[in-house]
């Protein structure tokens, strides 16, 4: 069994760590009903004897003593972590394993990333290190943060190629959020192109996520659950809320969005952690969905979403929740999946489906997979090109990769209304 | 003589306890001792308190899947697999062939090689192995070719026959048709045999014949492991002087190449019959002796160079197989595979001239030549079949 290793940067990624992490220890505590540290807990979670004086970990097969993350927080102000340090999770985090500062990066990538990346380079590798250490057999870092910001985005990408540099063989998979168009960051493009280029060139997979989408996705679950029949109850431990009460006007605006992008990495990491009849390793996903390497943007979309609020709606048939996993209601970035080509699709099912349902359902004809695109404009350039180590060079090298990519895409995507004869075969001399 | 099966990656562990499954169950429950301690002494053997052990190794590049097959074994009561006959590693081959042949087989070349020959220095006398394993994952695929290279290596005069599972024609993993081009181009230099079973084929078997409404994998490989079985429990041959001597999996057909004069040209035109190089044909149960199996060796369904008697072998064991009262298995050596594999080629190939995913193997030492040599070879294997 393997572990995986979280990282956390910004305020967002930090906000969307800690929904995954309550909703792991929730899905855990669902299933170990003996209290034992399993190789499905060991995946995300150490197990510590406060006992030890050299503070090691347990191995697999002992009772629970102390669950902690397997991950490293770090954000360049302290309000949200201070939040976690007093919250309900403070228990599953070791001081260590955050790095803070006080001033924040302004909603700038380029101080982000070259300002604080340089200034504590040294200190996230060795805390990346450690974290590392403790893991027996480490196949993955997933990174969490946010594109238009400052901290997720800069920082977060600086992250991102150190941890290519220190550990080239270890997968880095990052779940990158994306602003919306109406975001209220008026910089929020520029550190979007600037991080965009940093995940085309370091990451081998990404998740990218829409605000919007997830807005649209929680708007739904509301109507869901309060347009049923009475009597109709969202549970208090719904994945949808925080681990507190209920989705009520009080819980903080994000929290549900939040989590809705938490059960999606719950569920990707759900075959490496949990068996089944036909197991896909975190390896095999970034091996099946990128057929080139610079090409490893994967839309992600999940079904159903009504169990997300829990709300108890006879169960909609199978082959229905197959048609909703395509469609653009579903997905979690705002793309028309039936107006462009599809490269390539993995369907993760967890629960009671059968090889013969999936069958079924697959032997339909897949549509399309459409790519974002990111406007930038020229105002508010000054503020990059003050911060040491900037240049406009960098951003017109972000702009090119970026078109580049989307070229790329497009080629491909132009390819569809062709319908491609076989290529012709090798010819044997008889 | 015993037989030492090496069960590789997910599908190979999976198939091959549930064949250690009907193997037991058939030599346990059959009518002749005779036929019930060879069939036993072939594939399980007894340890010193008395408990069966099969003859088997298991092999994955990640340990959740022997885990559930060992505990399987064991908690059926009945036969379990050795304590140290499985050798696993942390993380999986990743679906990709190159890692599983070119990293994890040389990386764990010394401990595999070890594995297997503390299973055969068990057996008074080896007559092969049988590697179980997929075509389409990365272990299986992968590690199951290096081992099947190594067992070549390493015991130049016993067989090999390697059992394959194809998968589903649409697909469980994008990069099957790749894997399974890799396997099979260098397999056909390696293996003495090579049994096929299709999931789709399977499939069909399952939902058509035996009428189950929700197919799982689970009822797949119940339906292969009986027909394997059919294979492979003791038989009588016409030469055998009624005892179960016949070689367990070895392959005697007199099956030799065209001579330079046979030009037919074949194709695989619709309606064209489906020609055989050999057949065997197996009859277990009641009236064997007296079945009429003249149909099997009408020239017409045989190539022209080769006579019929030659190429037809029929084997027969008055015990009936896993209780059913009669049974026949046929093992077919003709084009009926040609389809299934040019299209598997045909969709490898289209992948393969837009280049996608050749980085992924290219990082791990497989590289573009490799994948042209592997479908030179195969483009051969068609054209010869296609020949007939």
């Amino acid at each position: 069994m393997t572990q995986s290793v979280i990282v956390q940067v910004g305020q967002c990624g930090n906000q969307v760590g800690c929904r995954f992490w309550d909703l792991a220890l929730r899905e855990h505590a669902h299933v170990n009903k003996k209290g034992q540290y399993d190789e499905a807990l060991s995946s995300f979670f150490r197990n510590v004897d406060p006992r030890r004086s050299d503070g090691g970990s347990c191995c697999v097969g002992g009772r629970i003593q102390h669950l902690k993350a397997r991950a490293v927080l770090i954000d360049m102000e302290e309000g949200v972590v201070n939040g976690i340090l007093q919250g309900a999770l403070r228990e599953v985090f070791d001081s260590a394993q955050f790095l803070t500062d006080v001033s924040g990066s302004g909603n700038n990538w380029a101080v982000g990333n070259l300002t604080y990346g340089s200034a504590y380079k040294e200190l996230i590798v060795d805390k990346l290190r450690k974290a590392a250490e403790h893991c027996d057999c480490l196949q993955c870092f997933f990174l969490i943060h946010s594109m238009g910001g400052g901290t997720g985005s800069g920082l977060g990408t600086r992250v991102l190629s150190l941890l290519e540099e220190e550990f080239p063989d270890v997968c880095r998979i990052v779940t990158a959020m994306y602003p919306s168009a109406e975001d209220d960051v008026i910089t929020s493009p520029y550190n979007s192109v600037l991080a965009m280029r940093e995940l085309t060139e370091h990451a081998d997979c990404v998740l990218p996520v829409e605000n919007q989408s997830l807005v649209n996705i929680v708007n739904k679950i509301s109507l869901m659950s309060h347009g049923t029949k009475p009597g109709s109850v969202l549970r208090k431990d719904s994945a949808v809320t925080s681990g507190q009460g209920s989705l009520s006007p009080t819980e903080k605006p994000f929290d549900a969005m939040n989590n809705i992008v938490a059960n999606l990495l719950l569920n990707i990491t759900s075959s490496a952690r949990f068996e089944g009849s036909l197991n896909m390793d975190l390896n095999e996903i970034a091996m099946n969905l990128v057929p080139f390497p610079r090409l490893h943007y994967l839309v992600p979309s999940l079904t159903p979403l009504y169990t997300l609020a829990d709300v108890n709606i006879p169960t909609r048939r199978l082959d229905q929740m197959f048609s909703d996993a395509f469609s653009k209601d579903h997905q979690l970035i705002q793309a028309d999946p039936k107006h462009s080509l599809y490269l390539a699709c993995a369907l993760m099912v967890r629960g009671n489906v059968q090889v013969s349902d999936l069958r079924r359902n697959i032997e339909r004809q897949l549509r399309s997979f459409n790519i974002f695109l990111l406007l930038s404009f020229q105002a508010h350039l000054h503020h990059y090109l003050h911060v040491d180590g900037m240049d406009q060079s960098i951003f017109s090298e972000s702009l090119s990769s970026l078109n580049a990519l989307i070229d790329e895409y497009h080629h491909l995507d132009a390819t569809k209304a062709r319908l491609l004869p076989d290529a012709p075969r090798l010819s044997i001399a008889r | 003589m015993s037989v030492v099966t090496v069960q590789l990656g997910q599908c190979g562990n999976q198939v091959g306890q549930q064949l250690c499954d009907v193997m037991w169950s058939d030599a346990q429950h059959a009518e002749g001792k005779t036929y019930s301690s060879v069939s036993c002494e072939r594939f399980f053997r007894r340890t010193s308190q008395g408990d069966f052990e099969a003859r088997a190794v298991l092999i994955d590049m990640e340990p959740k899947v022997i885990k559930h097959s060992m505990n399987k074994a064991e908690k059926c009561g009945r036969w379990r697999y050795g304590e140290t006959s499985h050798f696993s590693q942390k993380q999986g081959s990743g679906n990709n062939w190159a890692n599983g042949y070119s990293v994890h087989g040389p990386r764990h070349r010394d401990a595999l090689e070890e594995l297997v020959r503390r299973e055969v220095e068990h057996c008074d006398m080896l007559a092969g192995f049988l590697p179980v394993m997929s075509v389409a994952g990365g272990t299986g695929s992968g590690v199951g070719t290096f081992v099947t290279q190594c067992l070549r290596d390493a015991y130049p005069s016993s067989f090999v026959l390697n059992h394959l599972t194809w998968p589903y024609g649409t697909g469980e993993v994008i990069v099957q048709n790749y894997n399974s081009v890799l396997t099979l181009a260098h397999l056909y230099q390696l293996s003495d045999a090579i049994l096929v079973h299709e999931n789709d084929t399977v499939h069909r078997i399952c939902s058509q014949l035996l009428k189950i409404k929700q197919i799982s994998f689970n009822d797949i490989n119940r339906v292969i492991a009986h027909q394997l079985g059919g294979v492979l429990q003791p038989t009588l041959t016409p030469d055998s002087c009624g005892t179960y001597s016949r070689h367990p999996v070895g392959i005697d057909w007199q099956v030799r190449p065209p001579p330079a004069s046979a030009g037919r040209t074949g194709s695989l035109a619709a309606g064209s019959f489906n020609t055989s190089l050999a057949n065997l044909l197996i009859l277990r149960g009641k009236d064997v002796y007296s079945a009429e199996t003249g149909a099997f060796e009408d020239s017409a369904i045989y190539t022209s160079w080769l006579p019929p008697e030659e190429a037809f072998s029929l084997w027969k064991s008055p015990v009936p197989f896993n209780k059913y009262e009669k049974s026949a298995t046929l093992v077919s050596n003709s084009q009926a595979l040609l389809r299934p594999l040019d299209d598997m080629v045909r969709k490898a190939w289209n992948m393969f001239a837009s280049r996608a995913y050749i980085h992924q193997y290219d990082k791990f030492g497989i590289s573009e030549e490799d994948f042209l040599d592997s479908f030179t070879s195969l483009e051969q294997v068609i054209a010869s079949y296609s020949q007939l």
